[in-house]
């Protein structure tokens, strides 16, 4: 067991006198900071899911613990309440050893009107060495990553950005598609207010696949459409289709991704209720008999069933939901693991791993 | 009598229809003489050598704030002049929206007092179009014309209520006052932090649509054409608004307006990109209201400046402490710190071949005087212009001086500009107010 933990200082040192010199051949990690995947390189995609490999061996064991990030600590510090993301990064914290606490804004001097940057800073005086954001405003990840050098990992971040929550979707994808290249994915639903479409967007045509937004034009963002920006901005958005009409969306699509539709929408005068909307975005097993036949059904979670999902294909046959949710824990491990300076995968059981 | 002799300067007076190689006289701080050779037939003077660079009159800001009273943490009134003068402004009107705000004659004459204790250029006071700038009843107009008021406006917060606007307008033709207005229907940016398109969608952040300024410019050209009254439109920044004042103005309705030189220069991508696209910042130093707009909108407001429908460029000078910046994006004050970096900012259009320096700098001196008739107030005549016995305010410029944005050495308290360490090109190298020099550079010489 010792012996392992002094590997993981050997790792994280070699790693240290390697960054940013860009490896020539293995692994390709470059982050001191998850904040979003526009700035990961496919290569990068590619090393985090291959270790998510590693990590979900480690998890499906009979004892899942192993103490690769003794001595790592790593903080929750929560802004907005969360259930599954923030006991997902506390899960795969512990399964590799690491001490983890967390904070969520109600009990911490948050209320006391102390600035996000004094309160990561103080985070990182105690010295934490990861600290896992989530926050109601878009880009606190990065304003709390200018000011430390601990890692910021964004575990969502307004309607901006949620990459941990796109990376557990990406590994998943390819889990069961092997290669998401020309694979096509459809997001329906409330995608202009949504971090997790966002952060998909990237890292899935990063990967290849192929694009589909579909739902109300209210709930729609601006800039995606051919003449929304100029020439010269061509690459600041990624490439997507969109299509307002569910049923031409879902032709042949490989995933179908449901977002969660928040009720707010409604009283902000977005929609005339949540009942048209489920009458024209829900995803029944009649609108899904367009799809591919292998089609998965995906969604980040929590779900309003009879909304944007209709109650009994959540727990069908072709939804991997809850394989998100298992998967989730797995990247946020391999996250964790990458963070603290390994890039190699994790050694299967037998090479000395447990 | 003191005297100041600026010798050999390329003297340009827009208002005056002047540009040529003479020397500026200003006697007990009024011009005196302008014209070649002038300087020489002084016997006794304080004297400039400008060989080689610009004169022309004091630059003139219809928008400025000076934070004080109430907000002395972002600036006061002597570092708000201070930082004028460096930027070569010898008049800033300065917005209302201070605590206590200036819809009473108690709190015009608190700032004229202060102004007149530690100001170092000459400000005039803008006083509230309604009580509180809440925009329910209206301030006491009249009252504040007494205490010296040169135009009404709510600043930030624009008059939602259009009967309320209506009645303003109406009732400030009894003064020939301006309203200024900061067009931005309420309900249309509620939650919005930078204007709305691509770079807001890349941002995760709700946006700001033009349409929300240009509906509330509409609005107000059809009151202001009701009310037959002087409207302004203040910091003009999209392409629609230019085509309703344009169209406006064609058909005699008494619309002004002014832009500043971010809206002239910058674009939203400034708030998220440092040169390419690769990942993003959340700049609140390019946070301001309205947002920063698109390429065709810079397009439309430099056409609109050069073809007269836009009057002045104004700075919207918006000095904010660190603790109001350095926070999230959402919670940041809008805002920029931005009168010193005025004419460096505005020499782009320069040259950029879209103007030429005497019309450019009409928009910073004949243009924001005439445009609220400022030069027709007591003791102000000859503003914005070199007019024997008029005010003594002259601004010395190297227009091809290269030099680069330092916030940390702005005489403003405020620090937060997106220019930072951005070279500028043209530079305000000394600054007379009322016969003062009032701002100098180490390299301009004396005789």
């Amino acid at each position: 067991m010792t012996t392992e933990a002094e590997r993981a200082m050997e790792l994280a040192t070699a790693h240290a006198s390697t960054a940013g010199e860009g490896l020539a051949s293995g692994p390709v990690w470059q982050h001191r900071d998850v904040l979003d995947l526009d700035d990961f390189a496919r290569e990068e995609i590619v090393t985090v899911l291959d270790v998510a490999d590693s990590m979900r061996e480690v998890l499906d064991r009979r004892i899942a613990r192993v103490p690769a990030l003794r001595g790592y600590t790593v903080v929750n510090l929560f802004y907005e309440a969360s259930t599954r993301t923030r006991a997902s990064f506390e899960l795969a914290g512990k399964v590799l050893g690491a001490d983890v606490i967390s904070i969520s804004a109600s009990t911490s001097s948050v209320q006391k009107g102390e600035s996000l940057i004094d309160t990561v800073r103080t985070l990182r005086a105690m010295r934490a060495d990861a600290i896992v954001l989530r926050h109601a405003s878009a880009g606190a990840a990065y304003l709390a990553a200018e000011h430390t050098d601990a890692s910021i990992i964004n575990a969502g971040d307004g309607a901006h950005a949620h990459p941990t929550q796109a990376l557990l979707d990406l590994y998943t994808m390819r889990r069961h598609f092997g290669d998401l290249a020309g694979k096509q994915v459809v997001m329906v639903g409330d995608i202009a207010h949504s971090r997790v479409a966002r952060s998909d967007l990237w890292g899935l045509t990063a990967m290849g696949a192929r694009v589909v937004m579909c739902g109300p034009p209210t709930l729609l963002p601006r800039g995606f459409r051919p003449g929304e920006r100029p020439a010269h901005a061509e690459s600041a958005l990624p490439p997507v289709t969109i299509e307002p009409n569910i049923d031409r969306a879902l032709e042949g699509a490989h995933v179908v991704m449901a977002l969660r539709l928040q009720s707010e929408r409604q009283q902000g005068g977005l929609l005339p209720s949540l009942h048209e909307y489920a009458q024209r975005f829900q995803v029944t097993a009649k609108r899904l008999e367009r799809a591919h036949p292998d089609h998965l059904l995906m969604h980040p979670g929590p779900k309003n069933e009879g909304i944007e999902i209709a109650a009994d294909m959540a727990s069908g046959g072709r939804s991997i939901i809850e394989e998100q949710v298992t998967n989730g824990v797995a990247v946020r491990m391999a996250l964790l693991y990458l963070l603290a300076g390994y890039t190699e995968p994790f050694p299967a059981a037998g090479d000395g791993g447990a | 009598m003191a005297t100041l002799a600026i010798h050999n300067a390329r003297v340009i007076d827009p208002g005056l229809g002047r540009d040529g190689i003479a020397d500026v006289v200003i006697v007990d701080g009024r011009i005196s003489r302008v014209g070649p050779d002038e300087g020489s037939a002084v016997i006794e003077a304080d004297r400039i050598d400008a060989t080689g660079l610009v004169v022309a009159p004091g630059f003139i800001d219809l928008h400025t704030h000076l934070r004080q009273p109430g907000f002395e943490y972002k600036e006061t009134i002597a570092t708000g002049t201070a930082a004028a003068a460096a930027g070569g402004f010898t008049t800033v009107c300065a917005m209302p929206n201070t605590n206590p705000p200036l819809d009473s004659r108690a709190a015009v004459e608190s700032v004229l007092r202060e102004a007149e204790a530690s100001a170092v250029v000459r400000v005039l006071p803008i006083g509230c179009i309604t009580r509180g700038r809440a925009g329910k009843e209206l301030a006491p107009a009249g009252e504040l014309v007494d205490a010296g008021v040169v135009a009404l406006s709510d600043d930030g917060d624009a008059v939602a209520d259009p009967s309320l606007m209506r009645h303003a307008l109406e009732y400030s033709t009894a003064f020939g006052l301006p309203i200024s207005q900061h067009c931005e229907d309420p309900s249309l940016v509620r939650d919005g932090h930078m204007h709305e398109g691509w770079v807001a969608t890349r941002l995760g952040l709700r946006g700001r649509p033009a349409s929300a300024e240009e509906t509330m410019v509409a609005r107000d050209i059809a009151l202001a054409e009701l009310a037959g009254a002087h409207l302004h439109i203040a910091h003009v920044s999209t392409a629609g608004s230019v085509a309703l004042i344009r169209a406006a103005r064609e058909r005699g309705t008494h619309v002004t307006a002014e832009v500043t030189p971010h809206h002239l220069v910058l674009t939203h991508e400034e708030v998220a990109f440092d040169g390419d696209f690769g990942s993003v910042h959340y700049k609140t130093n390019a946070k301001v209201n309205p947002p920063l707009r698109e390429e065709a909108d810079v397009a439309a407001l430099r056409e609109a400046l050069r073809d007269g429908v836009i009057d002045a460029i104004a700075t919207d000078h918006a000095p904010h402490a660190t603790m109001d910046k350095e926070i999230e994006f959402d919670l940041a004050a809008a805002g920029i710190s931005g009168i010193e970096t005025a004419f460096g900012l505005s020499m782009a259009l320069v040259h950029d071949g879209v103007m030429t320096l005497p019309a450019l700098l009409a928009c910073l001196t004949s243009g924001p005087a005439s445009a609220w008739r400022l030069d027709r107030r007591a003791g102000l005549d000859g503003l914005g212009t070199l007019a024997p016995g008029g005010v003594g305010d002259v601004v010395l410029l190297d227009p091809g001086a290269t030099w680069t944005v330092d916030a940390s050495r702005f005489l403003s308290m405020g620090r937060n500009t997106p220019l930072d360490g951005r070279d500028l090109r043209g530079r305000v190298v000394a600054t007379v107010a009322g016969g003062r020099v009032v701002h100098r550079l180490d390299t301009v010489a004396a005789l």
